[in-house]
């Protein structure tokens, strides 16, 4: 186990740098607020964003091997259809991930 | 503005049911991570102390590794650079504005993970009060370090049901239709798609990097060529 002292150094180096990146661009973003153009691109990131996030999450699928990412593709596939029938965000999650558990555990 | 007009309605109740199915998402992995440190053979009270820290879930993972072999802090540094260099984009679409006084702006700013990024710019603008905002950070923070903290001290001892993961991408796929019924705008979610696949297929180690960063040159370039003419 690493000293205390580095490990505190090394989360104090990750706090600092991350509130870097999440606090600096505010300094700029304010001043812009009204700007056309910030309004149009935060109008359209945050659907990006959150499907970018979606294939990160999945990024370890392997689609050459069996199952072939069908697990996967038929859990998406029900929380999508959940989400657009029922539009209750919790229903949709646990619906998504419990069938995908059980697929899984019926694959294994 | 549905949340001002209702002002005797607590904040904390309304956040609580804004973060319900992010909890939902938080807990479990928070769990995973708290095994995993005592596993990795870090007393329990570590989890809290990366949690407060470090914050950022993906990144908590990748620091046990890292502070086990000793890694130098430059390095640590450009880690945390490149893994939460996402964040950079999500100062244009969250309110910060909103959010009044030193403290709280301070605490928003540092607690603006994926997760509360995502409850709150998936709402319609001026949607949200500030003190909504900070008890959604608040209570995603909760969740986050509570199931840490439980996963390092009772972890070892629940089953191991492998799939429970899923409940991130079912997280980020119900917000990213919540944020396509705000808007219906179809080119944005079909660039993410792109850029995501080239991404990992380029360079899979930076892939979220690469993907954002693409995403937003890609809808620059479409303002500039589409909007900016009829302004």
């Amino acid at each position: 186990m690493p000293e205390t002292g580095y490990l505190l150094a090394a989360l104090l180096t990750t706090l600092v740098v991350t509130f870097a990146l999440r606090a600096a661009p505010f300094l700029v973003v304010e001043r812009l607020r009204e700007s056309r153009i910030v309004g149009w691109l935060g109008a359209r990131m945050p659907v990006g964003i959150m499907v970018i996030l979606v294939v990160y999450t999945l990024r370890d699928t392997s689609f050459a091997a069996a199952p072939h990412g069908l697990p996967e593709a038929i859990a998406l596939a029900v929380t999508v259809g959940l989400h657009v029938w029922r539009r209750n965000a919790l229903l949709s999650i646990v619906g998504g991930t419990l069938l995908y558990a059980g697929l899984l555990a019926l694959l294994s | 503005m549905p949340a001002e007009s209702r002002p005797a309605y607590p904040a904390w109740r309304a956040a609580l049911s804004d973060t319900a199915p992010v909890g939902f998402g938080l807990v479990p992995l928070g769990l995973a991570f708290g095994v995993l440190m005592v596993q990795s053979g870090f007393a329990w009270w570590w989890t809290p102390v990366f949690s407060f820290l470090v914050y950022a879930g993906s990144l908590e993972f990748l620091m046990i590794g890292l502070v086990l072999a000793v890694t130098p802090l430059a390095t640590i540094a450009l880690t945390t650079f490149l893994v939460n260099f996402r964040h950079v984009f999500y100062a244009l679409s969250f309110p910060l504005h909103v959010v009044h006084g030193p403290l709280r702006r301070l605490y928003a700013m540092y607690a603006l993970t994926d997760e509360t990024y995502a409850v709150v710019a998936t709402r319609a603008p001026g949607a949200l009060t500030g003190a909504r905002i900070l008890w959604i950070q608040a209570l995603c923070q909760a969740y986050w370090v509570g199931g840490g903290i439980l996963g390092a001290l009772v972890g070892t001892l629940l089953p191991d049901v492998p799939g429970l993961d899923f409940a991130l991408t079912a997280l980020f796929t119900v917000l990213a239709i919540d944020a396509f019924r705000a808007q219906r705008d179809v080119p944005a979610p079909l660039l993410a798609v792109g850029c995501a696949i080239v991404a990992q297929l380029v360079a899979p180690g930076q892939m979220l990097v690469i993907a954002m960063t693409g995403f937003v040159a890609l809808l620059v370039g479409r303002y500039l060529l589409t909007e900016a003419q009829h302004a």
